[in-house]
């Protein structure tokens, strides 16, 4: 199929007047409510998922989640300190680790990497099938390159290592995103006044490209605070105390989360719902700054 | 690591201007350190995929010299923890093949349905509002999907599905599949989305100049002209599904299982891995290194989705870019 169509405005939203003298038929009004149909059903799932858990967690959302350690036994008096001090440990380091290694990765591959080399293109294709590998296999690395060949263990070392290399991928493709939107003629500029390739990508791209770069690292992180698979892994479960350094086990909200699910009384559902709702509160958190450094510094070209 | 592309050198040249501006110039060093730096955080990502690599098929052929690959890939029982092991995969590849259906079951037409809505109905003030919404689908914790999946979703199918001894079990292929297929829909409606954008407008126009409607624009132009795309969603939907471990963990269940029966318990290969893992296997054991056997036939069932999807994807690129 060949194509040499223009690039022009949408079609036409409305059909000509004189056409639709005879009324819509049955057949395009069911095809469009079966289309409202398929977007409903994942939005109205999201509804009563949040709302569900925010039910079963209320009872349980207030001051003991955060002042208290977890507990087995004791369901009424446990909390989720040392998860929720896991998590900020581990999201500091995953960020310490994956941000700026991304970023450069995504400055080599925009900026210096010439397509037409086999090795260029290895590595671009290597990043997206990264992005697409499953969580569980990130924890399998960990467990045997870092937590045991390293000698390491369950800790937030090891855990924010495995993490950072998980989100790695989603780092470099935003990065890549935000790179290739600043215009050529800003290169083109400052190179004629003569800075050189690295002072242009300093001073000019990286500045331009900031927003998109922070949007993109708030969604890799947001990727990561919800992880529980290749902590499992890794051999982290239950702690009563927070972490005091790199070298300090751990463990973590989403964990945590699984934790309590498995236990059979149902006090520890409740918690479990509690503690979900803490995650959700902080994803939520994290996107609406991604929301606002989008809208505050977005900048048409 | 070799010098800086030719093609850059040259633009310093010129732009470093006055006295030298037809003498080839070299690069700065410090221009030449910044790029040995670059090049070493892209290698990171190589490194990586070298390190999972590794780190999965070193062990995995270490188990196969004390299993015969044969008895792994044909077996039908699967037991490595018990007295007399037993390593036939069968049982875990079909739990997970059971719970991948399921799954795309739900998610490709209604994230299908979704793209076409969001591409060729919804006015941009709806798809402003509406894509937001899906991606908020796309970024809950699967935890929370699997506690979802086990304290809500699965007690709702015990109470509907009618009990004569068919009622699904308290761990169920089911409740997981369509929970599952819920969180990949996201996934589905925007890359469908992306490649049904990227179909010229003009075939839209030369199909409504014609007398098309909207549906049959939809269903016979833009649906059939964004197929690669499509298909590349649908497989990267599919090999998400294959690698998700949170919700065939807690609402699935941990027992392997050889019976097609939705309402059973199954577990899936993402699911064995992660509970072995969890439960403290010593280094070197033949069970330790089951981990890595079932990892890296994991890695390659999903590796051969991803490449053809990215090669999908590519091709529409080229079509249509």
């Amino acid at each position: 199929m060949t194509i040499t169509a223009p690039p022009t405005s949408p079609p036409s939203p409305v059909d000509p007047p004189l056409l639709k003298a005879t009324g819509e038929p049955l057949r395009e009004r069911a095809f469009k409510w079966m289309l409202w149909f398929c977007m409903a059903v994942g939005l109205i799932t999201l509804v009563v998922l949040i709302t569900y858990v925010l039910i079963k967690g209320w009872g349980r959302l207030d001051s003991r989640l955060i002042q208290n350690m977890p507990s087995s036994v004791l369901p009424e008096t446990a909390g989720a300190q040392s998860a929720i001090t896991g998590t900020l440990w581990l999201m500091t380091f995953t960020a310490i680790w994956s941000l700026p290694t991304g970023i450069l990765a995504a400055i080599y591959l925009e900026e210096y990497a010439d397509p037409n080399r086999w090795y260029n293109r290895a590595i671009e294709i290597n990043v997206l099938n990264l992005a697409a590998v499953p969580s569980i296999v990130f924890g399998i690395l960990g467990l045997a390159f870092i937590s045991r060949g390293l000698g390491f263990g369950p800790t937030v070392l090891t855990g924010s290592i495995t993490l950072a290399l998980l989100v790695l991928p989603i780092v470099v493709i935003a990065s890549r995103e935000a790179i290739r939107a600043v215009p050529q003629s800003i290169r083109a500029g400052s190179l004629a006044l003569g800075a050189t390739h690295w002072q242009t990508i300093y001073r000019q791209v990286l500045p331009a490209a900031i927003p998109g770069i922070a949007t993109g690292a708030i969604l890799a992180l947001s990727r990561a605070i919800g992880e529980a698979a290749p902590l499992l892994m890794l051999g982290v479960s239950f702690v009563r105390f927070n972490p005091d350094g790199l070298m300090s086990t751990f463990t973590a909200l989403p964990v945590q989360i699984y934790n309590w699910t498995t236990e059979a009384r149902p006090e520890y559902t409740d918690l479990a719902a509690a503690a979900s709702v803490v995650l959700l509160v902080l994803l939520l958190a994290m996107n609406s700054v991604a929301i606002y450094i989008r809208n505050k510094t977005q900048r048409r070209w | 690591m070799s010098a800086p592309p030719s093609t850059l050198v040259d633009k310093h040249a010129v732009a470093a201007g006055a006295e030298g501006f037809l003498r080839q110039q070299r690069a700065r060093n410090g221009e030449k350190a910044v790029f040995v730096v670059l090049l070493l955080a892209a290698l990171v990502s190589v490194a990586t995929t070298v390190g999972i690599v590794i780190s999965l098929f070193v062990p995995a052929f270490q188990f196969f010299d004390e299993v015969p690959i044969t008895d792994f890939l044909f077996g039908a029982n699967w037991s490595p923890t018990f007295a007399n092991p037993q390593f036939g995969v069968w049982p875990l590849i079909v739990g997970t093949l059971l719970i991948t259906v399921i799954a795309s079951t739900v998610a490709l037409p209604l994230g299908l349905g979704s793209a076409v809505y969001l591409s060729e109905y919804a006015k941009d003030r709806e798809r402003r509002a509406l894509k937001p919404a899906l991606e908020v689908l796309a970024g809950i914790p699967t935890v929370i999907y699997g506690f979802f999946a086990l304290t809500l979703v699965t007690p709702l199918l015990r109470w509907i599905i009618p009990g004569d001894g068919e009622v699904p079990q308290i761990y169920n292929a089911l409740s997981a599949g369509l929970v599952m297929g819920i969180m990949i829909i996201p996934t589905i409606a925007s890359l469908s989305e992306d490649a049904m954008s990227a179909v010229p407008s003009g075939l839209r126009q030369g199909a409504f100049a014609l007398g098309s409607n909207r549906r049959q624009v939809s269903t016979r132009v833009v649906v059939p002209a964004a197929l690669s795309g499509i298909t590349a969603a649908f497989v990267l939907g599919i090999s998400r599904a294959i690698g998700e471990t949170m919700i065939v963990v807690m609402a699935a269940g941990l027992q392997p299982n050889t019976s097609w029966n939705p309402l059973e318990i199954h577990q899936t290969m993402t699911a064995f891995i992660a509970a072995t893992a969890a439960g403290d296997i010593a280094t070197g054991t033949v069970v330790y290194k089951t981990i890595f056997a079932v990892g890296a036939l994991l890695f390659v069932m999903t590796f051969v989705m991803n490449m053809i999807s990215i090669r999908l994807v590519r091709k529409y690129r080229e079509v249509y870019e």
